[in-house]
């Protein structure tokens, strides 16, 4: 394997774990409210649909994400309404608003387009297209570094480019601010938080909107960036996968990005061999798919450190009366 | 009266979900351009108007018997199994196993193998998720999602690589032998001089269903176990200091469950498609779900939930065969049920709790205030 070649796994692996990673900081926030969200891969489906849509009706791609976005939040505002306001099941509600997405894309998609619940293939202006960065030519001739900067860091759509920066973004809103503080608070202990004279439903709510925008951009970068249009259940399990990196990252933001970039290698090979012959002894490519899982069985386990979870998640809180 | 009165509890507060469930449902036929009357009576005619549709109906209703039996066993310990569908994929393995490589003399020496050999396979499945949970901690949800995709990849590694008969390039198993196939409605009722229809799949797993939903019932409400299992799903806390373990019962009770998911296989693969085919499950394992939440985690309320599912899906096929609605439709209603039934219980079942207690309340205050009014009369 040449080093080209290498370089264009990683760049693969880049673009197939942008989704995961947006999809998991989404989790992240949620979860650090204190609020389990097992419909990531929901939001991300209906955000696909919608964006997907919207862009061909207007041509634009811009309105297309606002349109996912919308999808999305509106999913995040049920869940909310579940988790919160009714205090439910959170886990119930996420199951249901999976399947919900599941079947009201492909129902939405066949009522508009008639094409079997595929929307018709996107081009142009009604896609991310990747952006050139500068110097791409002039440095094309340094050894090593010239390939590395043109075909890894340059050459992606504009939201691989926020994916990544929302890492550090996620950081300071978690750890640098008031309201990070508050709201990791608000998973641990909501009791403390409301003793404090804060709402823990209004910090809640907040997280659900920002899990919503998170998702959001997961499912239009899926459908408009990566992919040409919609096509049925095309999120195919990346939810439940941002999830195990989730687990996998201990709910941090930093660690997010290594364990999303990781499922995101694993992918890309997996796409690319189909069968790894490793001198004798073939890795079959249904291993390779079910690795994520794998990995984050064994990181559930305790096996690899232990994952410890924020410890109000899940449950509905309660004022005292 | 501080509670509202049993009955609302089981049968309005479902009702009255399932009613929102059903309108939404109908609204979001009508959003799409199509008559959610006409679906309706489509419905009806299609699942329930013929033998042929009732053996689909039932055949369906089948599948998900085991699989709202499997969640609501494991419910009524407060486990939440959403493995039922990688459960129910091992199971089917299991009793392909058996099939494929036992000869049997006659189906029902054959249906008592396998039905072992799903429950074991299923079992076993759901065994590892339930060992992490009791003794590493590890949140049952997530792990029996993560087995599902884990099932899904082994089975898909074991139809092509080793089960495929040769020269095949669908991954599937070759066909039973036919010793091994069971019979079908049409077969049972023959006899009786009852027509029914020959290529409906419904067979006599229904009846090993019906008999496991009663066999599920004095589990939990006549032994020991049950009591057990019922009292960790209601405290932990109470029932690790009346003695009861919880890895244990974590264990027993998602082995239980996993091997009714596993069971399920003698349905859709002995009896249906009479070999091992990749998506057999077909989402059964998730109708589980909704199909133990609306039947309240009772067996009689799951047999119920499991016709009305079986109906939704007969219908729904109907539909997206006849009009332009496509199957998802189904999903989309099985998505409100779940919702409304379980997640937003407390939207119904808090104002109408209020509405109880205050009727009580001036029952009771008029009761209090009559002899006054007969003393001063």
């Amino acid at each position: 394997m040449d080093y080209i070649s290498i370089l264009q796994i990683f760049d693969s692996a880049v673009r197939l774990a942008t989704p995961l990673l947006l999809a998991c900081l989404a989790g992240l926030f949620s979860e650090r409210a204190g609020i389990f969200d097992i419909g990531l891969e929901g939001k991300i489906l209906v955000s696909a649909m919608f964006a997907a849509s919207v862009a061909t009706f207007t041509g634009s791609v811009w309105l297309g994400m606002l349109a996912g976005l919308m999808g999305s939040l509106v999913f995040s505002a049920m869940h909310g309404l579940a988790s919160i306001t009714f205090r439910g099941n959170q886990l119930i509600s996420g199951v249901a608003l999976n399947f919900l997405a599941s079947g009201i894309t492909v129902l939405i998609a066949e009522a508009w387009f008639g094409l079997g619940g595929r929307t018709p293939g996107l081009s142009g202006a009604e896609r991310f297209l990747p952006i050139e960065l500068p110097f791409v030519e002039s440095f094309s001739g340094v050894p090593v570094l010239g390939p590395l900067y043109k075909e890894l860091i340059s050459g992606h759509t504009l939201l691989v480019y926020v994916a990544l920066l929302m890492v550090p973004v996620s950081w300071f809103v978690l750890y640098r601010t008031r309201f990070g503080l508050r709201l990791r608070a608000v998973g641990e202990n909501p009791a403390a938080v409301d003793t404090a004279g804060i709402s823990v439903v209004r910090l809640r709510y907040a997280s659900m909107v920002i899990a919503g925008i998170l998702c959001g951009l997961a499912g239009v970068y899926l459908s408009t960036g990566l992919g040409a249009g919609f096509g049925k259940e095309m999120s195919a399990g990346r939810g439940y996968i941002a999830l195990a990196a989730l687990i996998f990252a201990k709910w941090r933001p930093w660690y997010a990005l290594g364990a999303t970039m990781l499922f995101g290698l694993l992918e890309a090979v997996a796409n690319r061999y189909q069968n790894i012959d490793l001198g004798g002894f073939i890795v079959p490519v249904q291993f390779m798919q079910a690795l994520p899982y794998i990995l984050t069985v064994i990181i559930l386990a305790g096996f690899v450190g232990k994952a410890i979870p924020p410890r109000a998640g899940g449950q509905p809180y309660v004022k005292e009366r | 009266m501080e509670k509202m009165p049993k009955w609302a509890d089981v049968a309005l507060i479902p009702l009255i979900n399932l009613a929102i469930a059903f309108a939404l449902s109908a609204l979001v036929i009508w959003a799409i351009g199509e008559d959610p009357w006409k679906a309706v009576k489509m419905m009806v005619s299609g699942a329930l108007g013929s033998t042929y549709g009732w053996g689909y109906t039932l055949y369906y209703a089948t599948n998900f018997l085991f699989t709202g039996l499997a969640v609501a066993v494991a419910f009524q310990a407060s486990l939440f199994n959403i493995g039922g569908e990688g459960q129910a994929v091992l199971g089917g393995l299991g009793v392909a196993l058996v099939c494929l490589f036992i000869p049997f003399p006659h189906w029902s020496v054959a249906l008592v193998f396998a039905l072992a050999g799903g429950a074991l396979f299923g079992a076993l499945w759901a065994l590892i998720p339930a060992w992490l949970q009791a003794r590493r901690g590890s949140h049952i949800v997530i792990t029996t999602i993560m087995f599902n995709f884990i099932a899904a990849s082994l089975l898909n590694y074991i139809l092509v690589n080793l089960l495929r008969p040769a020269g095949s390039m669908d991954p599937a198993s070759g066909p039973f032998p036919e010793t091994t196939n069971l019979p079908t409605f049409h077969d049972m009722l023959a006899p009786l001089g009852i027509a029914f229809s020959k290529s409906a799949p419904v067979n006599i797993s229904l009846i090993i269903g019906l008999v496991l939903a009663v066999a599920v019932y004095f589990l939990l409400w006549r032994t020991r176990l049950g009591y057990e299992i019922r009292a960790f799903g209601k405290s932990q806390d109470a029932s690790t200091y009346a003695g009861i373990s919880v890895t244990r019962i974590t264990i027993v009770a998602m082995m239980i469950s996993g091997a009714i998911a596993g069971m399920m296989s003698i349905n859709n693969t002995m009896g249906e498609s009479e070999r091992l085919i990749l998506n057999s499950v077909e989402g059964a394992g998730f109708i589980g779900i909704a199909v133990a939440l609306m039947g309240r985690n009772h067996p009689f309320g799951v047999a119920l939930a499991a016709l009305l599912f079986g109906f939704l899906y007969q219908g729904g096929g109907e539909l997206a065969l006849w009009t332009k609605i496509p199957r998802e439709l189904i999903t989309v209603i099985q998505a409100l049920v779940i919702l409304f039934t379980g997640a937003l219980d407390n939207m119904v079942r808090d104002p109408l709790e209020r509405a109880f207690i205050r009727r009580a309340k001036r029952r009771k205050q008029r009761r209090q205030e009559q002899p006054e009014q007969g003393a001063a009369g």
